[in-house]
């Protein structure tokens, strides 16, 4: 596996390694190997809207919402703070091998859980503004929709620019400690809205 | 980190991805009523004056690391026009037409791009940056 340095001590002026460089392992900024699984979940949903049985669609939208919850809550509260605390070489590679797998998992997830969330609403008759706990569901529209905007506005960019400038020869730490942290702030924010979208499922769930 | 002064393009696109949800947002909570068109419409409109703002305010950015832009940009257009194009199959699924159908497909094509051009801009206004 290639290496590349990284600077920890600004830009460095000659093609070879900078003082006090840092190793990080060549990557791929959308990781090729992820690609066919993806194809697979999105055609899994493609043919749970088909169908449009209560098990496919029940089953697409619980395991994603699951997984996009605890990926916001355990990146935006676990593993964010230990980031942050971690030496300059270690957050290094382990942004490296973490990101990429972020660009596939993310939006992914999402666009599984919100298809399938909508299909399910339809065929449950939940998304029906004659539903009894209509305001519930508008609610969850809102949660969603500010955690997609934030997502979409900061969250995403943010991780492909910072996988782009460690694709860098020399990449720039301080431009990757600024999205990093953009990276996880915003992760933590959607994090606390994500605990918004625990009370309102399971009052839907209640009824 | 020296910064260029750049025009508030991730704000303003923020914006309009705001107005395009609350867009969204409105036509669903009426669902299966009949749905006033005018304050989706009147969102769509607004969230399409701002990409068009944006991408004019950028277009006269100097030394605009474009060939970045666009390389990154066009793969995000690519995977967000699926992401599209699977939400659109979901509402077409669900027999939406008419109105409704028109003014989400629109907003959902205004969402199509606009994201990209945030990726592609945070990328970009940090290339060649030392």
């Amino acid at each position: 596996m290639a290496h590349v340095a990284v600077s920890s001590a600004g830009p460095a002026l000659a093609d070879a390694p900078p003082p006090g460089a840092i190793e990080r392992p060549d990557f791929q900024i959308v990781p090729r190997v992820g690609l066919p699984i993806v194809a697979v979940v999105l055609g899994l949903l493609i043919a749970g809207i088909a169908v449009n049985e209560l098990w496919p669609l029940e089953f697409l939208h619980v395991v994603g919402g699951a997984a996009w919850t605890v990926i916001d809550l355990f990146l935006g509260f676990v593993l964010g703070p230990i980031i942050g605390r971690l030496s300059i070489p270690a957050r290094v590679e382990f942004t490296t091998r973490l990101m990429p797998k972020m660009v596939l998992i993310m939006p992914t997830v999402v666009t599984v859980t919100l298809a399938a969330g909508w299909q399910l609403g339809n065929k449950l008759g939940t998304v029906q503004s004659s539903y009894h706990l209509h305001g519930w569901v508008v609610a969850s529209y809102i949660v969603v929709g500010v955690m997609a905007v934030i997502a979409l506005g900061l969250l995403e960019p943010a991780n492909i620019a910072v996988l782009v400038e460690m694709k860098k020869p020399r990449p720039n730490p301080a431009v990757i400690e600024r999205l990093m942290k953009r990276f996880i702030y915003t992760a933590g924010a959607t994090g606390l809205m994500q605990v918004a979208t625990f009370v309102i499922m399971t009052k839907l769930a209640a009824g | 980190m020296s910064d260029r002064r750049l025009p508030p393009v991730t704000q303003v696109g923020m914006v309009s991805l705001a107005l395009i949800v609350a867009g969204g947002i409105y036509l669903s909570a009426h669902l299966p009523q009949h749905v006033p068109l005018g304050p989706a419409v009147a969102l769509l409109c607004a969230s399409t004056l701002l990409l068009a703002g944006n991408l004019a305010a950028l277009a006269r950015v100097q030394g605009f690391a474009w060939l970045r832009f666009f390389e990154i940009a066009r793969w995000a257009l690519l995977a967000y026009a699926i992401i599209a194009g699977m939400i659109e199959y979901s509402f077409v699924r669900d027999h939406l037409s008419g109105g409704p159908l028109v003014v989400l497909t629109l907003s959902l094509a205004v969402f199509a791009i606009h994201v990209p051009v945030l990726i592609g801009f945070t990328v970009a206004r940090y290339d060649g940056l030392a």
